[in-house]
């Protein structure tokens, strides 16, 4: 049992803006003051400190064999030790990390969960092992859809009931949590070298186009009601005027409602903010993409903010990635998936004097700030725009306009022209950033019991030394970029991990899958599954996915 | 019974076996002599005497503990869980993990990390490819199924018939894969760099000065390049010919630039063509757990790679290891002979459910259960793609991630005590 004494709370989900309050914790478990004995409970001192809800990373790729390919291509990240063994696990990395240095790091900065937001389905397995070797945060991971033949088929026989039953099975047999969905089309497009470039293209030999894809998915989805949206990589990713087809795009879902959450998430949305029709005169589309994300009220996105220094790209965006390949001349893995989907990865370093890459960290930074805080989160697309460690950096930007004047002066004067950045007033306050870390994500992504301090939520707490009483982010920024990367306490499930910015346990935290068969028939699409697996797999039909058994701390969710 | 063999880098998911008439379904014979019973390790053994599980396992931490660099090799015909307990215990001991890819497919990942890969799955072949280019690989000698299940006679999503693929072999003999091939180029030993190159240059529309490269004619050449060129989605699968022969990893990644090329005008992929059933894992699992896939050492206490210093030939040639610890692999019939004298010298623990020659040389023998037919656990694919191998019957023998678990604990007991 603890006791987290005078502690300064914010939580932006019970409308908490910095009350002095003692939090309980029984059982792994946030608990009324009432079910613990005080004098049983371990003390904790936050006063004039601040308390809030572990962070919730709800997009970032940290398992599977697309960071596993790039560890293996990219030696040079390796070389940072970040850790050396003792009772702890040695743990190494730059930007991409190891299994260990990934729990670690994200518990360093108070982040208590985490979503790998693109697996390969028949590599979900692969996924599943690499979650499972990282320690403490709790994990989920998105199996992708958009390219998947079934799919295809069910969106082109226009048979939801099919296509509801197909993600029901598809979920469960990947340990999934969710529908994602990337570049829908484009990658079987590239499978005869070509993309998709706008929603109205055909996909070859399936006739359907990515609006229809879209659609159904999304309608399947708010029928199968799952916990999450769909998580939607746009089409079009990385090239000079998408950010029109990402508005029509969010425009698709105008007319769905859900209560609880948004009907659709677009992720990485930095990457698909550009205005212009060349990299000649590319510049920034986030201010029309933010007054679209604003006027809807069933839309969230995250930044994908870029970081500057060294990243690599990964994506399902097979097609995305060879254009990378080619435009930086950089090395390049590339994996065409059975009748899946595919994907990509490229080194790339962001350089703040390089206009195009200055370009692309102000527009993340612009969708951060011009973006209702309810509605966006923070991320950098891990490790897509830059290592997740720098989450602090980017809360501090987004409260400080100061510090962002400071920052402009050293990138690429392209800038000043091609966005609004330099003229944004916005600063977010220290509830919005942790509206944008915690509350926001875990509701984005349907996990009721993360991302608050409420009675029966996760005892997932991070307690930082910063006084809300008398801190003044916007002027001490440096504070705010400094403090928020050493918690004097992250809590993981009731367990102290970290204290004063160190490691002091190694916990193991659940993965987190959805069931929804009970909402479908999976009879319907029997004969489907065994005609597809017996055509075009190489695996059998039986020996496809992953049993709950064989994952090391499962938690089913289910939906009714 | 439903089985998944655990013999090559196939790993076949559909054959069946019978534990009792040691009759299989569906097996080639280099499958099927692995699951029949054959001759096994009978006890855990310690110096030429037989003990208990517990007791050889006791023996075989102590050697770890109070070694200064123990080399831990082999792993590539086992399962990923116990890859991992294996990987987690080099940590532990500051040794070195190093696994059979540093003596056959690591001039790939030498490639990897200088071009990266483009590359497919075995099912887009079966799907997609219109070109199956077999490049000194020899899949019905080393992987007798690849063909039919995967990349010749394999039907799919557009290829409906064997004419609707064109199969070339490339290599220095003609071999029994020659035969099946529509096209076979028979190519000079070592020359593999050069005919890339020119590969190179004629798919680019340059012309080559020289008649003819590594015994290949320009005509020949030219040809092959106009099929490339011409091919709606083609694949390079490449074998030990490739990474063995003069060039090495430069041979790989010049190949992997003429897939970079192709890719301008066709879709191509290229992929190795991987031996053990578990070879990937072996590499996958350090990767994640420690960053790297093969040649770690740990003797500060973080991982180092570094494959002309850490690979286990060169350990053991330099005398830079003091104990050797072997899962799964058979170093003193495949290593250099002066490397093996070195493994005479040093305490070396063996974990295998079958004897071989480094059962002779070994002061500890664990005999292990086999994988995919008395314990399961997680493989990966020559592609990557895994594929959970089955326990068909119990067995009084002790699983390899049961033994390097169990391992691990005394391990870290005997570290802490
Ligand atoms: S091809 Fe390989 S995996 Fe398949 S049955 Fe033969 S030995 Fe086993
Ligand atoms: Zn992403």
């Amino acid at each position: 049992m603890l006791w987290i004494k005078n502690g300064i709370v914010i939580d932006p989900k019970n409308k908490i803006d910095g009350e002095k309050m003692d939090i309980f914790i029984k059982d792994g478990k946030i608990v009324d003051e009432s079910e613990v004995n005080k004098d049983e409970c371990r003390v904790i001192d936050a006063n004039n400190k601040l308390v809030v809800a572990g962070g919730v990373e709800m997009h970032a790729h940290i398992a599977g064999s697309k960071i596993n390919v790039g560890r293996t291509m990219r030696p040079e990240e390796m070389r940072i030790v970040r850790h050396t063994a003792n009772k702890l696990r040695a743990s190494i990395g730059r930007v991409l990390l190891t299994s260990p240095a990934i729990g670690y790091e994200y518990a360093k900065i108070g982040y208590t969960t985490a979503v790998e937001a693109a697996s390969p389905p028949i590599g979900s397995p692969h996924t599943h092992e690499e979650l499972d070797a990282i320690p403490i945060v709790d994990k989920a991971m998105l199996p992708v859809f958009g390219n998947w033949h079934f799919v295809f088929k069910y969106v082109a026989e226009k048979d939801r009931e099919k296509l509801k039953a197909f993600i029901a099975w598809a979920i469960e047999r990947t340990k999934g949590y969710g529908v994602k969905v990337v570049n829908p089309g484009g990658v079987e497009a590239w499978m005869y070298g070509g993309n998709v470039k706008n929603l109205e293209d055909e996909v070859p030999n399936w006739g359907v186009t990515p609006k229809e894809i879209i659609t159904e998915l999304v309608k399947s989805n708010e029928e199968l009601d799952l916990p999450h949206s769909v998580h939607l990589h746009c089409n079009n990713l990385g090239n000079p005027g998408n950010y029109q087809t990402t508005i029509e795009t969010m425009k698709l879902v105008s007319g769905l409602a859900n209560e609880k959450r948004q009907t659709l998430h677009v992720t990485h949305v930095q990457f698909n903010a550009y205005a212009g029709s060349s990299w000649r005169d590319v510049a920034s589309g986030a201010e029309e993409i933010a007054k679209v994300v604003n006027s809807m009220d069933n839309i969230t996105i995250d930044m994908g903010q870029a970081i500057f220094g060294h990243a690599t790209a990964m994506t399902g965006d097979a097609p995305f990635q060879f254009t990378l390949h080619k435009l930086t001349g950089s090395r390049w893995v590339n994996k065409d998936s059975e009748i899946e989907g595919g994907a990509g990865i490229v080194p790339i370093a962001y350089l703040p004097k390089n206009p195009v890459h200055a370009l692309q960290w102000a527009i993340g930074l612009e969708l951060g700030l011009l973006v209702d805080s309810d509605k966006v989160v923070l991320t950098t697309d891990y490790p897509n725009g830059g290592p997740f460690t720098e989450y602090p950096y980017v809360m501090a930007m987004l409260m400080s306009r100061k510090m962002r004047e400071k920052e402009l002066e050293r990138v690429s004067p392209y800038v000043q022209k091609a966005t609004s950045l330099p003229a944004i007033e916005v600063e977010k306050t220290l509830y919005d950033v942790i509206q944008m870390t915690r509350s926001l994500p875990a509701r984005v992504m349907g996990m009721e019991n993360k991302g608050h301090l409420g009675i029966g939520a996760d005892a997932d707490v991070a307690i930082y030394s910063i006084n809300p009483d008398d801190v003044d982010p916007a002027a001490q920024y440096e504070l705010i970029n400094s403090e928020f990367r050493k918690p004097v306490y992250t809590i993981k499930g009731g367990e102290i991990v970290v204290k004063d910015g160190a490691v002091v346990a190694e916990s193991w935290g659940r993965t987190f899958w959805v069931d929804a068969r009970k909402k479908v028939s999976l009879d319907s699409i029997d004969e489907d599954l065994n005609s597809f697996f017996n055509s075009y797999y190489t695996i059998q039909r039986k020996n496809y996915g992953i049993q709950e058994e064989w994952l090391r701390n499962p938690v089913r969710v289910e939906v009714n | 019974m439903d089985a998944v063999c655990t013999f090559c880098g196939n790993v076949c998911d559909d054959v069946e076996f019978d534990v009792n008439t040691q009759k299989g379904k569906r097996f080639c014979a280099l499958g099927l002599a692995k699951f029949r019973e054959k001759e096994r390790i009978k006890s855990p053994m310690v110096d030429g005497k037989e003990v208990s599980y517990e007791e050889a396992i006791e023996k075989a931490a102590e050697i770890l503990v109070s070694s200064k660099k123990p080399l831990l090799y082999g792993w590539a015909s086992t399962v990923n869980e116990a890859i991992r307990y294996g990987v987690i215990l080099t940590e532990k001991v500051r040794g070195v993990y190093d696994q059979c890819a540093s003596v056959c497919h690591a001039p790939g990942t030498l490639a990897v990390i200088e071009e990266g890969i483009p590359g497919g799955s075995l099912g887009a072949i079966k799907n997609r490819a219109d070109v199956v280019i077999f490049w000194g690989s020899n899949p019905l000698e080393a992987h007798p199924r690849h063909p039919t299940r995967y990349s010749v006679m394999a039907k799919g999503f557009l290829i409906k018939d064997r004419k609707d693929r064109k199969v070339i072999v490339v290599d220095v003999r003609k071999t029994k894969s020659a035969k099946m091939a529509d096209k076979f180029v028979q190519i000079k030993p070592g020359y593999d760099y050069a005919i890339i190159s020119a590969l190179r240059a004629l798919v680019k529309g340059e012309d080559i000065e020289a008649n003819e490269v590594g015994g290949v004619p320009k005509e020949e050449l030219a040809e092959l390049a106009d099929i490339m060129k011409n091919a709606k989605y083609g694949v390079i699968l490449y074998g030990l010919g490739v990474t063995q022969s003069r060039g090495r990893d430069r041979n790989i990644e010049n190949a992997v630039k003429l897939i970079q090329l192709l890719n301008r005008y066709a879709r191509w992929i290229i992929w190795p063509m991987r031996g053990h059933y578990n070879v990937v894992g072996a590499g996958e699992v350090p990767a994640w757990e420690v960053g790297y896939q093969y040649a770690i050492d740990f003797s500060r206490g973080y991982p180092r790679f570094s494959p002309a210093e850490f690979s286990a030939v060169e350990m053991l040639l330099r005398k830079d290891c003091d104990a050797m610890l072997v899962v799964s692999s058979d170093p003193a019939a495949h290593f250099p002979r002066r490397a093996v004298e070195h493994m005479k010298n040093i305490p070396v623990i063996q974990i295998d459910p079958f004897p071989n020659m480094t059962t002779l040389l070994s002061n500890v023998i664990i005999p292990s259960a086999v994988a995919g037919i008395e314990a399961e656990g997680w493989a990966y694919r020559m592609d990557g793609i895994p594929v959970r191998v089955k326990k068909l019957v119990d067995s009084p023998y002790w699983s390899d991630e049961k033994i390097l678990k169990e391992m691990l604990r005394i391990v870290e007991e005997k570290l802490e005590g």
